[in-house]
């Protein structure tokens, strides 16, 4: 039970339109109140525990979120946030759009909507603690992903 | 070293981090309830810390680990001190050896974040020693000793000849518990202050020995202001709880400031304040009985 009181997410923006970041940080406010969970917004991923990702992924910043997740200690969980996150959303045939963060990166829970309402994310946030408590009972470990050079659209 | 002397030294051992874990608990909760939120649990920073050492510890050097570790041990060596009565300069040496090893710690990371922590931390260092030192100067002009033994059995109260350097070290107090207006070398919980400052490169048990070490720096601190009225406990433990609500208050009506105004308030105000506290303490030569 250790994981789930205190759960700290990392907020990652992956060329997201702001609407679901915005939701995010909605979370956090004192209507919402986030923290009465023990959920924490921390800034350095060496100290988060569920990272929540907004936006459709694009060849720019594929790096940045390898990069971030393979900073995050284990057990760690990936929440993706928005309708982009998920799938690509309205995005999903732009030339520049690898299309939902799954595509890069190992996601456990999707919170869908355009964009997701603050208890939709509550919601998604309390559904990955299980998926965490499970993580450090089964000692499952994240796999590194691995940084490519440049990530260019395979029909460029 | 008697068998008493062990005890004790295991009471503290033992209760100095869960009395620092309720009194961070309640910070958090006024914290919450000032900005209209339920706040978090009473216990949630020991759920914090078992959450932490529960996870992987991912380091950039293997060097942090040891900062780390020197950290705790100084802090509760210095605790340790202030307890047995001992030297009141070398606790004062002590503590800072604490400090210092922070700071080598987040330098040592080349996080650039972690340096501009730890360059801050080191000016706030050089703002809070100079009244630090007074402070230990002004035990030694009412007592004749550096030796807390004195201030410990005298029936009367140090807050009544140094009033003003209680003052300045409720600034002390602001500064050291990294609080509002003074949380810019890191900051806790929630808020973001270069990313984390000094701590952003600690994760897993690394970050949690330095929430432990906080623990039991709450209650040194707190043990400084004590020492003002320590000829009763009673009001000392009262005067040391009053002064850390206080500066929790303090930490939610200011907004942080830039370290020049800090440097300029203590290498000022409060060094000045101090100052004539210690000229009148010269001037009368009164003694504490």
């Amino acid at each position: 039970m250790s994981l789930a009181k205190s759960p700290w997410i990392i907020h990652v923006n992956v060329n997201s339109c702001n609407g679901c970041d915005i939701e995010v940080v909605a979370c956090l406010t004192p209507l919402y109140d986030a923290e009465r969970f023990g959920v924490l917004n921390i800034g350095t991923p060496k100290q988060a525990d569920i990272m929540v990702v907004t936006g459709s992924v694009n060849y720019k910043n594929v790096n940045v979120l390898k990069n971030i997740y393979n900073q995050i200690p284990d057990p760690k969980v990936v929440l993706a946030v928005g309708a982009c996150a998920s799938t690509g959303g309205i995005f999903h045939d732009c030339y520049n759009v690898v299309g939902g963060v799954d595509q890069v990166i190992p996601v456990d829970a999707y919170v869908p909507g355009c964009c997701p309402r603050p208890e939709a994310i509550l919601d998604g946030v309390v559904a990955a603690l299980s998926i965490l408590e499970n993580k450090k009972k089964g000692n499952i470990k994240g796999k590194e992903v691995k940084l490519k050079g440049k990530e260019v659209p395979s029909n460029a | 070293m008697n068998t008493n002397d062990i005890l004790l030294a295991v009471l503290v051992l033992i209760g100095a981090p869960i009395i620092g874990c309720i009194a961070s608990g309640i910070d958090r909760k006024i914290t919450a309830r000032l900005q209209g939120r339920v706040g978090p649990p009473l216990l949630q920073p020991y759920y914090d810390v078992k959450k932490l050492l529960s996870k992987d510890n991912m380091v950039v050097n293997p060097t942090q680990n040891f900062y780390v570790i020197v950290y705790l041990v100084f802090i509760v060596l210095s605790l340790l001190m202030l307890v047995f009565k001992q030297d009141f300069l070398m606790i004062i040496f002590v503590y800072t050896v604490a400090s210092l090893a922070l700071i080598v710690g987040g330098m040592s990371t080349g996080s650039p974040y972690a340096r501009v922590g730890s360059s801050r931390e080191i000016m706030a260092i050089l703002s809070y020693e100079p009244v630090l030192i007074l402070y230990a100067l002004a035990i030694y002009l009412l007592t004749g000793t550096f030796k807390l033994t004195a201030v410990l059995d005298a029936s009367s109260p140090m807050l009544m000849y140094t009033p003003l350097i209680f003052i300045a070290m409720i600034v002390v107090l602001n500064i050291k518990l990294k609080k509002s207006p003074f949380d810019y070398s890191t900051s806790h919980h929630g808020h973001q202050e270069l990313v984390k400052g000094m701590t952003t490169e600690y994760g897993g048990p690394g970050f949690a020995t330095i929430e432990i070490a906080h623990f039991y720096e709450y209650v040194f601190l707190t043990g400084l202001i004590f020492l003002f009225w320590a000829s009763n406990p009673i009001i000392g433990v009262l005067l040391g709880i009053i002064a850390y609500l206080l500066i929790i208050v303090i930490d939610n009506i200011t907004a942080r400031v830039y370290w020049q105004w800090m440097l300029k308030l203590s290498w000022s105000v409060l060094l000045i304040i101090s100052i004539v506290n210690i000229a009148f303490l010269y001037v009368s030569g009164v003694q504490l009985a």
